[in-house]
């Protein structure tokens, strides 16, 4: 019969990502009410040092599947590995990041299961000894309690949104051959063109500060980036922001865009169409600053400031600048 | 070249979302449906990759009835034909059951490149692509913003977190566009008029041959967490306000 709990970690250029001891930590959360052990697949080349790491987090049990071919992540690869690993030891449930490489891998990876799968989970917990994955569906507007009957049962896990909690275990390394067939991996990565910012992704930040249409222009993000610098957080921006060529693609939030649960957001000249706010209502504190008092935006805010945010902003960043040193 | 493109009919993105009384779904009377916005972008590509290179462009959906609006909507943009798999029995469909009848209908033909969208705008699951690539037994390549045809194999631009990836694969392979592929054009009025003669093949779940048992099941539908009301900062003097936001986001919300 199925049983335990796995997680497939995620690592980049040797260094495991923050989704995967939010992964460790609650896959440990939801194996002590089964009372069952925690496992983590751990692929890449030249990484088995990683493993005590996730030993920090509740891990018991880490499979590595050490291969040149496994570095960088290529889907092909990685779904052959993990798919491998998993069958021979059939786990009740299996747990992903629902970062883009975790998504990528994840639904690969249920197809080679033949199982199902539920994407970009905000909570998970055991119902009647099965997986009840919470996540949200139509970018928010409402939301899906999903079960899934065949197995393992999969989900992937939103980034951000599940607490780190130590809980130092064994994590006793377990080395499996990956088994790659190079004649079957067809993708090759040419290059890695690095974000130079030093920025997190908007779906990892902590706090979003995001402009639209009421930002007039690109040049009236930098007031933006100043408050965002003094908080250590990214730029966002609404889809006329990015359909009016003032943003990237990559900073869009909303239902065509990213859907973000920073700890603090902050809507800058954002008007709150309904596609917006389908992307970043699930934002722990919601500030709103605009010039329309009626603006939908302020429906969803924490605090509202009904003003020019081009007075407002940099006022804002100076006091913040003075409260956080 | 034999181009494929999937596409799925969602609600605009403009749409109220209301969860039924019991949870069992959403109510979608007043519901205004369009081409998952996703699976435009992967349309555009499949008709500029054959406006450059020559082949066709097949459409391929999985729906209700209503659908077959949006499979019109791709054969108006100038796709040339369209299979359409309808049957109450996939109502309910999952991502496995979804991509299963897609590899169903797309094993029986030639194809060189299949697009999907990166997810649909209404489940947001984006399982279909990857399963489908893995059902068909072909590379996938997500959250595709740019594509180079080279003959037999591409070449793409895929955003990850802090970086963008440069990646060649051997063709037949999936590609799941993601906005920033292209802008994709508007259906013609001739093109409108043209699509109602192109072939439609409608298909049920007993010709292709497939368990229609969903793996995943939603139990519940809820509607979100509502938000305690918020205070409105008050005064002339926009220093004064900006200072009662972050003693606020500092003293009360702990967030900074």
């Amino acid at each position: 019969m199925a049983k335990g709990v796995w997680i497939v970690a995620e690592q980049r250029d040797g260094a495991l990502r923050k989704i995967s001891f939010e992964l460790a930590s609650t896959a440990r959360k939801l194996a002590d009410q089964m009372g069952a052990e925690v496992s983590a697949v751990l692929l890449g080349s030249g990484i088995e040092g990683l493993a005590a790491q996730l030993g920090k987090y509740g891990v018991d049990k880490v499979y590595v599947g050490d291969s040149p071919a496994l570095e960088p992540y290529i889907t092909e690869a990685h779904a052959a590995a993990a798919a491998k690993i998993i069958k021979e030891n059939d786990p009740a449930i299996v747990l992903l990041g629902a970062s883009v490489q975790g998504k990528d891998l994840s639904a690969r990876l249920a197809g080679k299961l033949a199982t199902g799968l539920a994407t970009d989970c905000i909570d998970v917990k055991i119902a009647d000894g099965k997986l009840l994955a919470i996540r949200p569906m139509y970018a928010g507007k409402c939301f899906g309690e999903v079960i899934t009957s065949a197995t393992p049962q999969m989900a992937s896990l939103r980034p951000n949104v599940f607490a780190m909690a130590e809980n130092a275990k064994a994590a006793a390394v377990t080395k499996f051959d990956p088994a790659i067939d190079a004649a079957q991996i067809k993708s090759k990565i040419l290059e890695v063109q690095k974000d130079t910012s030093g920025k997190v992704d908007l779906t990892e930040a902590n706090v979003i500060v995001t402009g639209g249409r009421g930002m007039k222009g690109p040049e009236g993000f930098q007031i933006l980036e100043e408050l965002a610098e003094v908080l250590k957080g990214c730029v966002g921006a609404s889809r006329a922001a990015v359909d009016a060529g003032w943003r990237l693609q990559k900073d869009q939030v909303g239902q065509t865009g990213k859907v973000v649960s920073p700890n603090l957001y902050i809507a800058c000249g954002v008007s709150g169409a309904i596609q917006h706010l389908a992307g970043m209502s699930s934002s722990k504190y919601i500030v709103a600053i605009n010039k329309d008092a009626e603006a939908p935006i302020f429906a969803k805010a924490d605090y509202g400031v009904v003003d020019d945010l081009f007075k407002v902003v940099p006022e804002l960043t100076g006091a913040c600048k003075k409260l956080v040193g | 070249m034999n181009i494929i493109a999937c596409v799925k009919q969602v609600p605009d993105t403009e749409a109220q979302i209301k969860v039924k009384a019991d949870g069992s779904g959403i109510e979608d009377g007043q519901i205004k449906w369009v081409m998952n916005p996703y699976d435009e972008y992967g349309v555009e590509e499949a008709l500029r990759l054959k406006e450059k290179n020559g082949g066709e462009v097949t459409i391929v959906s999985v729906g209700p009835a209503r659908a077959m609006e949006t499979v019109r909507t791709a054969l108006a943009m100038g796709a040339d034909k369209g299979v359409h798999v309808s049957d109450p029995a996939l109502d309910n469909a999952d991502a496995f059951v979804t991509a299963s009848a897609l590899a169903a209908v797309i094993k029986g033909m030639p194809y060189d490149i299949i697009f999907c969208g990166q997810r649909a705008i209404d489940d947001d699951s984006g399982q279909v692509g990857p399963m489908l690539a893995e059902l068909l037994g072909i590379p996938q390549l997500t959250l595709v913003t740019k594509l180079e045809y080279a003959g037999t194999s591409v070449k793409v631009i895929r955003p990850i977190e802090g970086a963008q990836l440069s990646i060649e694969t051997s063709l037949p392979c999936v590609v799941t566009a993601q906005k920033g592929l292209n802008e994709p054009r508007y259906a013609s009025l001739p093109g409108i008029m043209k699509a109602k003669k192109k072939p439609v093949d409608v298909k049920n779940a007993a010709a292709l041959g497939i368990a229609t048992e969903s793996k995943t099941k939603v139990a519940k539908t809820i509607p979100p967490p509502a938000r305690p009301p918020g205070k409105i900062i008050c005064g002339d003097d926009p220093a004064q306000k900006a200072a009662e936001v972050a003693r606020l986001l500092r003293e009360e919300a702990k967030v900074i």
